[in-house]
């Protein structure tokens, strides 16, 4: 890169750290207030630090409401959704990398398009069609569409990963004697996988986070809730119990960090990928 | 180069459409399907005695858009959404690029610790971070307040206060993308391409304009078109930061101002309505993106 001076990078290196403390700052609020007892929460001299660091507001969080049970929902909702669209978006991915068929181009316009549609905006429609087939208050209603919607990024991103794996390999495969499904499934499939995985924390991240349609579905079977109403329930009160919604902020927010962690290298190539075309 | 794959010559032309199926099936079902049916809500008297009473929706035609664009509120959020979503996509886009700029200049450490801690912002589900981001301003117990020293300011009380607070996270939480996009772009040009302008005597700001401002200009405009897309849909933040869209719907934007119409006040046409509004204009962005895509010959 380009040759900085001495004292100017000294400069520069500072601030960069100083804006790394104010963009992790959230973060770090979000721990220590669910780690602080109640009395310093709720305190008019909020301090950056705890001496006596307590589990008292994840105990709160865990006893009062159906906690776990919303957790797992929630995990087996954004799991199923991360499987499932995956799958479906790897075929369709080689699809329209591998092969040149009429109209290609218009089924990627289409699934570059697909991406701009406002899914909060299909909560309306997408209402009457879950009640149409009796699957208001399942956690069906909540994987289906997400699937759906997690699909069209997740084919446009896949393809980058797709097309860097090269035409040889797949020439030697038919030379080879290999059919074209195992070509696909024991050779293409786990050289794309490392992507397939960073494509899905896309995927995770918009199921895990969606209140919006277990709000809207999920109408009379609590039991089939999912974290995020949870966390609303802490949150809609007059007076928050603002220990209470660190607590299961946090809870929400460390399986996507660990996700993200993860995946991060792949990420930053996979997106690489994404844009060049 | 070749321009066909190895797999199309031996034969199996069904095999792509064979793969593309479940795709196909499921966006049709659950995405060109209640686009359709949304516009069609739209265009029909459907309100709750249509949807728990068996009465029969009647198809009233542009009506409800008629209603809708003589409504004054509705204009108002058009605005607000529209400034709102433009003074975003600036924020998210210079923080990140002359974030960008910088991690090109300092060593490995410092980089470090700001592609983590961004990592970090990106990876906060919009819910939690618009929870954290409230308690951050909370007018009693937020350390922000604190800081500033002003005691019992309410942050969501005001219109602008309350927007401004959103624009905060949502910066927050965006500009990681543009930075770690732009930053791999930066890295991408070849170092011997920079060495050679300044072997040449080039300055800083032609470099700039004659070599890396062309070379990032395809990935800028993708990361413009999608900040666009983003903050234009903005729902959780508004939702959950200004409880809903605010005090007498101060801070609605017509993503939650749609929800609203619909489920809260049953209105579920005029909440179809602006849904197809919102669809018109990010169609609009995507023709431009697509336009732009276009005039650079990249085959897709």
């Amino acid at each position: 890169m380009m040759r900085v001076k001495r004292p100017w990078r000294l400069a520069a290196e500072t601030v960069a750290v100083l804006i790394a403390v104010v963009v992790a700052f959230p973060l770090y609020w979000m721990l220590l207030s669910a780690f602080k007892p109640a009395g310093e929460v709720q305190s008019d001299e909020p301090r950056p630090w705890t001496l006596s660091p307590s589990l008292d507001s994840f105990q709160r969080v865990f006893e009062q409401q159906d906690f776990g049970r919303y957790f797992l929902n929630s995990l087996l909702v954004a799991s199923a959704v991360v499987v499932a669209s995956a799958l479906i978006a790897f075929l369709a991915a080689t699809a329209v990398t591998r092969f040149r068929f009429k109209f290609r181009t218009t089924l990627l316009i289409m699934f570059l398009t697909a991406q701009m549609v406002p899914i909060e905006a299909l909560t309306i429609p997408m209402f009457f069609l879950m009640r149409d087939f009796n699957a208001l208050n399942t956690l069906a209603s909540l994987i289906i569409p997400h699937i759906a919607f997690s699909l069209p990024f997740a084919i446009w991103m896949l393809r980058g990963f797709v097309k860097a794996v090269p035409e040889a390999l797949e020439e030697q495969a038919f030379i080879d004697g290999a059919s074209r499904t195992r070509f696909l499934w024991q050779i293409l499939f786990p050289l794309v996988f490392p992507g397939l995985v960073a494509t899905s924390v896309f995927s995770f991240i918009t199921t895990w986070n969606d209140f919006l349609f277990a709000k809207s579905f999920i109408i009379s079977a609590t039991e089939n809730s999912t974290l995020p109403m949870a966390l609303l329930v802490f949150f809609d009160t007059e007076t928050p119990d603002w220990g209470g919604v660190m607590a299961a902020s946090t809870i929400m927010t460390i399986p996507v960090l660990i996700f993200f962690i993860a995946v991060q290298r792949h990420l930053v190539s996979g997106l690489g990928g994404a844009m060049k075309d | 180069m070749k321009t066909t794959a190895p797999v199309s010559r031996r034969g199996g032309r069904w095999t792509p459409w064979l793969y593309l199926t479940p795709a196909l099936v499921v966006l049709a079902a659950l995405l060109a399907y209640p686009i359709y049916q949304l516009g069609l809500i739209s265009l029909l008297e459907y309100t709750q005695a249509q949807v728990s009473g068996g009465e029969t929706a009647t198809f009233e035609g542009f009506a409800n858009y008629t209603e809708l664009f003589g409504d004054q509120q509705f204009w108002s959020v058009l605005l607000a959404t529209v400034v709102f979503a433009t003074l975003c996509v600036t924020g998210t886009l210079t923080v990140g690029c002359s974030l960008a700029v910088l991690l090109t200049r300092i060593r490995t450490l410092p980089r470090l610790a700001l592609m983590m801690a961004a990592l970090g912002a990106w990876a906060t589900p919009a819910i939690t971070g618009s929870t954290v981001w409230m308690f951050l301003f909370d007018a009693d117990f937020g350390p922000v307040n604190k800081l500033l020293g002003l005691d019992d300011y309410s942050w969501t009380y005001g219109r602008y206060s309350a927007f401004f607070l959103v624009f905060l996270e949502i910066v927050w939480c965006s500009f990681p993308f543009v930075m770690v996009t732009m930053y791999a772009g930066i890295r991408a040009i070849p170092g011997e391409v920079l060495e050679a302008a300044s072997l040449d005597g080039a300055s800083a700001v032609r470099t700039w304009r004659s070599i890396m401002a062309p070379m990032l200009r395809p990935i800028l405009i993708v990361v413009t078109i999608q900040s666009i897309i983003w903050d234009f849909k903005v729902f959780t933040q508004i939702y959950v930061m200004t409880d809903g869209g605010g005090i007498a719907g101060q801070n609605l934007v017509l993503n939650v101002y749609a929800y609203q119409k619909a489920f809260s006040s049953s209105q579920y046409s005029l909440g179809s309505a602006i849904g197809v509004v919102m669809l018109v204009i990010l169609l609009g962005v995507t023709l431009v993106y697509l336009r732009l895509l276009r005039r650079r010959g990249e085959e897709l």
